[in-house]
Order: C-alpha cells, then sequence, then structure tokens
C-alpha cells in the first residue's frame, strides 16, 4: 500500500505527520518511507536515516556532434521547449530548458545527436534507526525542475511485497504534487483550521478527485483558528482522520527535530488508530472497484 | 529611491520553507506601505499561484480576469490510431497507453503527459495532435491598499513558474504606466521553477524563516539559491522566540554568509486570528507584540530598498 501525505498550503505538517505515521507502526510494518520534497527535504531531520546509497538524478540532454550535423534545424522544430536554437552555423542546447524527452535524438535524420546526463539533484537512500527503509531526492541549488528528480526517486528502488510506502509530498497543488501522487492508494491531507488552509486544501482535492484515489484529512494545529473544516467535510465527504491539538510545547519539540509521537508518546495510539481507519478505506476502495 | 520617477522595485519573500508566515507578512507590508507617514504606492503580486491566499486578506474585486494558456498536450485521434503502440516506446513520461487488453487503441493520460510531442512524430499515421491547454486564470484587480495581480492555477497543472512570469511583467507594466515605484511580491514556497521566475528582477529578497531545524535547513538552501542568481537577501525570523537556540543558529549563520537577521517576531496568536478575520495582523492588532515588530521590519525594508541600486 502506497500513502501520500499532502497538503496545498506549505507548513501545515505533512512531514510531522508522515514521520510520525512511520515511527508509529516501524515495529508492526516493513516501511520504505520517501521524501518527495525535493526542494526543501526534512523528513530525515526527523527520521535521521544513514545514508548508505546515492545516485546522481540526471535528465538526458542533447550531444550534438558539430561535424555530423547539417544545421537542417529538425531538433529546434520537434523540440517544444525551446531548448535548442539555430545561431549563425550552430546549434545551441539550453539544459535548464531540456525535459529530457529524447525527441530531438529520434528525429535528428543524420545521427548526430547522442544523449548525455545531465545531474540536477541526487537521490540518497539508506535505514533509519527504527529499520525504515528511507530515501529521499534532492534538487540542486538553481536547478528549476524537481519533478523529473521525483519521478526517478519513485522508480529507483522497488518497494518489497507488503511493504508499506509512505510518500511525503512538496506544497502545492501543480505537477510535483501530481507526480507524488501518481501511483498511491490512499492520500492523507494535512491542513490547519484556517483560511488559508481550507483554501489550499481545496486546491489538491483537484487533484485526488482526477485521480479518483481515496483521502482523509488530519487537521494540525486543532484550535488556533476557525472551525472551517467541518464545512469541508460536508461538502466533500472526506472523513477527518485525526485532530493534532495546537501547543507550544509541541511547536518547540519539533523546532529541535523530536518527532511528534515522542514529544507526545499518547497520540501513537491514535496514528495507528488512523492507519487502521485508511486500511479498511483502501481495501473498500479496492473492493467496490472490483 | 522610492519615488515615482523610477522603475519600480521588487521586493519579495522567500521562505524554502512553507507556511513560515510570508503571507501573513506581505498582507502586513501591503497595510504599511499606505499607513506610514510618507505612503508609497505600491502593487501586489502574489506570486504562490498553486496556493494563492494573498488575496484572502487583501480581497481583491477581480475587475479583470485574463485566461492562462500553458503549453500543449497530446491527443490521440481514435479513428486513425492503429494500435502498434510507438506512442508508448517513445513516451518517457508514462502517458501513452493502450485502452484495453488486447492494445488496439492508445490513449493520452492527459496528467501524465509532459507536453513533449516525441510520441507525435513518432506516430506513423499521424494520428496524435498537440492541444494547448488553459491552464488558469490570472487577474488584474483592485484591492485593499493598491492593485494586486494574482492568479489561479487548475489543480495539477504545469508551467506555474511561467504563470509567475506572466502575473510578474504585468504588474511591472501597470507599474510603469501609473509611475508606482514598490512591487511587493509574496513568493512560493521551494527553491525551484516558481521561486526562480519569482525572483527574476528581484531589488531585494526578504526570507522569512522560522527557527526550527526545518526552517533552517530549507534557509539555508533558499539563500544559496538567492545567492547564485546575485539577489540580495535579508533574513527575518517569524515564531522566534519558540526554539532560541535555533534563533543563535541563524544569527551565527546570517553572520558567516554576511547577511543580516533584521527582525525577530515574536509568536502571537493574533496574526492567525487577524487571517481568519481577513485582516493585515497591523490592522486587526495593532498594537499586538508581533504588530510592533512588523511596523519596525518595514521601516527597515523600505530604507534598505532605498539603498539598493537604481
Amino acid at each position: 500500500m502506497r500513502i501520500a501525505v499532502a497538503s496545498g498550503k506549505g507548513g501545515t505538517g505533512k512531514t510531522t505527520v508522515a514521520t510520525s505515521l512511520a515511527l508509529s507502526l516501524a515495529n508492526e510494518q516493513n516501511i520504505r518511507f520517501l521524501d518527495c520534497d525535493v526542494e526543501a527535504p526534512n523528513a530525515h531531520l526527523f527520521l535521521n536515516p544513514s545514508f548508505t546509497k546515492r545516485q546522481d538524478a540526471a535528465i538526458l540532454i542533447p550531444e550534438i556532434d558539430a561535424e555530423q550535423c547539417t544545421l537542417c534545424g529538425k531538433c529546434v522544430e520537434v523540440c517544444q521547449f525551446h531548448a535548442l536554437a539555430k545561431v549563425g552555423k550552430s546549434i545551441l542546447t539550453f539544459a535548464q530548458l531540456c525535459h529530457g524527452c529524447g525527441s530531438c535524438t529520434w528525429n535528428c535524420p543524420v545521427n548526430a545527436i547522442q544523449e548525455i546526463p545531465n545531474p540536477i539533484g541526487k537521490l540518497e537512500s539508506g535505514l533509519t534507526p527504527e529499520s525504515i527503509q528511507f530515501s529521499r531526492g534532492v534538487l540542486t541549488i538553481s536547478e528549476p525542475m524537481s519533478t523529473p528528480i521525483i519521478r526517478q526517486l519513485k522508480r529507483w528502488e522497488q518497494p518489497q511485497p507488503e511493504q508499506l510506502t509512505i510518500l511525503d509530498s512538496p506544497p502545492g497543488a501543480s505537477c510535483a504534487v501530481v507526480e507524488t501522487l501518481r501511483g498511491a492508494d490512499f492520500a492523507l491531507l494535512v491542513t490547519e483550521p484556517t483560511p488559508f488552509g481550507l483554501h489550499d486544501l481545496n486546491q489538491i482535492i483537484g487533484i485526488v478527485q482526477e485521480f479518483n484515489i481515496p483521502a482523509g484529512v488530519v487537521v494540525n494545529r486543532d484550535g488556533i483558528g476557525n472551525d472551517v473544516i467541518n464545512a469541508f467535510h460536508d461538502k466533500h465527504n472526506i472523513p477527518v482522520l485525526l485532530r493534532i491539538p495546537f501547543s507550544l510545547e509541541i511547536a518547540a519539540g519539533l523546532s529541535a527535530g523530536t518527532s511528534l509521537i515522542e514529544i507526545k508518546p499518547d497520540l501513537r495510539q491514535e496514528f495507528l488508530h488512523m492507519f487502521t481507519q485508511i486500511t479498511r478505506i483502501v481495501k473498500t476502495t479496492e473492493e467496490g472497484e472490483k | 529611491m522610492l519615488t515615482p520617477n523610477s522603475q519600480a522595485k521588487q521586493l519579495i519573500l522567500l521562505s524554502g520553507k512553507g507556511g513560515t508566515g510570508k503571507t501573513s507578512l506581505s498582507a502586513a507590508f501591503a497595510h504599511l506601505s499606505q499607513k506610514s507617514g510618507h505612503p508609497i504606492p505600491a502593487i501586489f503580486v502574489d506570486a504562490d499561484v498553486d496556493a494563492a491566499n494573498l488575496g484572502l486578506v487583501l480581497q481583491p474585486d477581480g475587475a479583470q480576469q485574463h485566461e492562462f494558456w500553458g503549453g500543449s498536450i497530446a491527443e490521440i485521434d481514435p479513428e486513425n490510431c492503429i494500435g502498434c503502440g510507438r506512442c508508448e516506446e517513445v513516451c518517457r513520461y508514462d502517458a501513452a497507453l493502450p485502452t484495453d487488453e488486447k492494445h488496439t487503441l492508445y490513449e493520452i493520460d492527459p496528467l501524465a503527459c509532459d507536453g513533449c510531442a516525441a510520441c507525435v512524430y513518432a506516430c506513423p499515421q499521424d494520428a496524435i495532435n498537440m492541444t494547448r491547454q488553459q491552464e488558469g486564470l490570472w487577474f488584474h484587480s483592485h484591492a485593499k491598499y493598491g492593485d494586486i495581480f494574482h492568479a489561479e492555477l487548475f489543480p495539477g497543472k504545469e508551467n506555474s513558474g511561467k504563470l509567475v512570469t506572466t502575473i510578474k511583467q504585468q504588474a511591472r507594466l501597470a507599474a510603469e504606466d501609473n509611475a508606482i515605484p514598490l512591487l511587493i511580491i509574496d513568493g512560493p514556497p521551494g527553491i525551484g521553477c516558481p521561486v526562480i521566475s519569482a525572483s527574476a528582477g528581484a531589488d531585494l529578497a526578504l526570507i522569512v524563516t522560522e527557527p526550527s531545524k526545518a526552517g533552517i535547513h530549507d534557509l539555508k538552501r533558499i539563500f544559496e539559491t538567492l545567492r547564485h542568481f546575485r539577489i540580495p537577501a535579508l533574513i527575518c525570523i517569524n515564531k522566534a522566540d519558540i526554539y532560541p537556540q535555533g534563533v543563535q543558529e541563524i544569527l551565527r549563520y546570517a553572520d558567516e554568509q554576511q547577511s543580516e537577521v533584521i527582525a525577530e517576531i515574536p509568536f502571537d496568536a493574533s496574526i492567525t486570528h487577524a487571517m481568519v478575520q481577513g485582516q493585515p495582523v497591523t490592522v486587526y492588532a495593532p498594537h499586538s507584540p508581533a504588530s510592533r515588530v512588523i511596523h519596525d521590519l518595514w521601516s527597515t525594508v523600505v530604507q534598505r530598498l532605498n539603498q539598493t541600486e537604481d
């Protein structure tokens, strides 16, 4: 089973919830944890993995053999992202615009293009002290494209049978979040009870509904704002699975890098209960599809 | 100088980590820019287009609405498809898939399609066409304290960077036409494409961080990103009293990087209460501990903007 933890709004507690869910279940489940927030990855601060495996995350970009190139301009024509341009007597490549689709290479009539990897980030993995199989992607500073790294991270290490995968999503509701949610069996949406939280929750619901995956809501910092979440529940019929109260003690503990269930051990039972509910919802959904 | 005669200065609020208070602070700046003894005409830009919240406080009227057309995606004409599967072979995004087990027809998953058109050129039947997508809306609105440019990216769409570039360009043109000297840009979280688009041409970045391990980790990433693009960056710490050790670490970091922490805003529930009321905190609770610090912060920011080169 794959559970993606997402939110729309940033800073609502995705990583807090994803890491606490992983730690709560670590004794009874074989867990694979993917930190897909490759622009601002933070889950390692709470799970403390020892990274033992590293690999570049790269996009395949064109390298043009000037001796063979006839300057016909076919590659410039087929590229949809303006990553190639004919300037004077050469074809220029703009690596940061290239999506690595391969189209220019295949369409070159004289086979003057070969693909070379252009690293835009890295993938890292290792075990946490609780034996959670942790991996993450990290976007290199100044590189624009995070989505290809998420795609590679998800394919990098195949899940073992019966393994529970928890994906910690980036904020927002654009392509990087789509890539994280693709193939998930359940979307766990973390929000805070404020107008900002509700607005952005409605954005991400659009994606969840297009994928047609079951979802549940976690209300974090319950008590700080107004109760706008009940209205959301009434409209979309998505259950609220967990409420985490606001407290300065929790805020201070998380700031120090302590996980939520270490700060509030009582919450472990609630996370386990939530997981039971998620399992039931996923099972019911699968049976409904059959 | 922030005078109507010069090209508009661009102030951008960024954070790396989400939820540190960029939008609450942007809204307070919008208010303070018009309130103080010497009001500075300003245009506001909500550059966080996939979680656009500044409007929830500044209450824009949506006066001018425009369609945003982003890239194209592939579509297979089922009449001409012979089920050869070439599209699936060339697609690196798993977007071209057979519609049935016998592979008699293929179709494109619009959520997976990257718009590269590799399949269009590979299809022996010419059965695939690219169709442009409307990916969102953008607005030029009148709002409290001035005009605002904002947008809605439709859920799950690409090109948020391009949409950010669009509204920033429009805001700059409007500033030029009306001799407005300042753009206040509420930036997106992260360090990637939308952040790079939102920061292009900025005169000064204010990094809004929090004194947590995660906040500091991401502060460093956004700081390095801004340095790469040669944008001067100052730091302010929100919720500063929650974890004093974190504040010390940020002060040390700022020192090492020859940057500066120009404000420490205490944790203050009135910031959230103001958001619930749809008001800037400096309006909702002008004498709250947070509002007092934000007043001084705004004065410092104006002073620093005046020192940036024209």
